[in-house]
């Protein structure tokens, strides 16, 4: 393609995006009002299904369907970088000596820093159904957690920590655990990602019915997309080496 | 609140075109990093918790060091080219 034609082809394509965002800022309720036609929807309808956190009523039980497809996205995308990543061909994988030098100071920040982050990802996690967080949150934070090993410690350390195949499986098993609950939703309340577990008094952790357990879910599926995406790129960085020919 | 608001919404832009400005993507990645930062701010003082959340999580720590890892791969594979052109 010439650049001629991909310069109106990006015109077109941007024009029709510019016009349609305008459309859509315009029609807004205007920034800081108090008129808020989706709160007022979105509001009751979480309460009513017990959930204090009407984010994560509307991520995980309103529009459920969204996330799901959004955490199809996640894994369709980690798949193709992790494709892309993998030794090509003239190289190999070698296991460097750790030549990682870090601050004492670093190091014990990390220490200290590395159980917590861990403790509140999980937390983020368990509670997305009633405080802000939820499964994505949550599991980025855990794999945040994970590579303070990295920063503070060695990629060696980091490797022990992090047996890629467990991690793998909780991606795939994070995405499958998500549509199993979608199904038995059909067959519990009719539709597809219905809310059909009960949903108990409001405030508690177990008060939301299925969006406690798809946060849960997400974040195991977060959780292993982020390690898998990252260890990609380290094992290119560290361990790849080009065959000398 | 309109005055913490509007302080957010000027360091959000200030941040930004820091990051813009800055010419070496290494130094990019850092600044990236306080950018997003600054954005977490901004998130908090239009009472978005969860968003802020993702932001930390993925703006100021994970895509930064991707950015890290994927610039020394590109520089150490530029290095071994350049030794085997030598040779």
């Amino acid at each position: 393609m010439t650049r001629r034609a991909r310069l109106l082809l990006f015109l077109c394509g941007g024009g029709v995006l510019a016009a349609l965002f305008v459309a859509g800022a315009v029609g807004m309720p205007g920034f800081g009002s108090t008129h808020h036609p989706d709160r007022d929807l979105a509001v009751p309808a979480a309460v009513s299904h017990g959930t204090a956190n009407v984010v994560s009523a509307v991520n995980f039980d309103q529009r459920a369907i969204d996330t799901f497809g959004e955490e199809t996205i996640l894994i369709a995308s980690t798949i193709g970088a992790v494709a892309l990543l993998r030794p090509a061909r003239g190289e190999t994988e070698r296991h460097p000596p750790d030549l990682g030098r870090t601050l004492e100071s670093t190091r014990l920040i990390g220490y200290l820093l590395m159980p917590l982050t861990l403790v509140l990802g999980a937390d983020v996690v368990l509670h997305g159904g009633i405080t802000p967080g939820g499964g994505f949150q949550g599991g980025v934070v855990l794999a945040t957690g994970i590579h303070l090993l990295y920063v503070t410690g060695s990629y060696p350390a980091l490797e022990r920590f992090r047996p890629m195949g467990a991690y793998r499986t909780a991606e795939a098993l994070g995405a499958a655990a998500f549509a199993a609950v979608g199904a038995a939703g059909l067959i519990g309340s009719g539709s597809f990602l219905g809310n059909f577990l009960p949903t108990g008094s409001f405030g508690q952790i177990l008060s939301t019915g299925t969006v406690q357990v798809l946060s849960a879910v997400v974040g195991v599926e977060v959780l292993g997309s982020a390690v898998v995406l990252l260890a990609a790129f380290f094992e290119q960085e560290i361990s790849v080496r080009k065959n000398e020919s | 609140m309109t005055a913490i608001l509007v302080l957010a919404l000027v360091l959000t832009a200030g941040a930004a075109t820091v990051v813009v400005l800055t010419d070496a993507p290494a130094r990019q990645a850092v600044t990236l990093s306080a950018f997003g930062l600054v954005l977490v701010l901004l998130f908090m003082v239009l009472q978005a918790p969860d968003v802020a959340l993702s932001e930390l999580g993925v703006g100021t720590a994970i895509v930064p060091l991707l950015v890290m890892l994927a610039l020394n791969t590109m520089r150490k594979d530029r290095a071994d080219r350049d030794r085997r052109d030598r040779r």
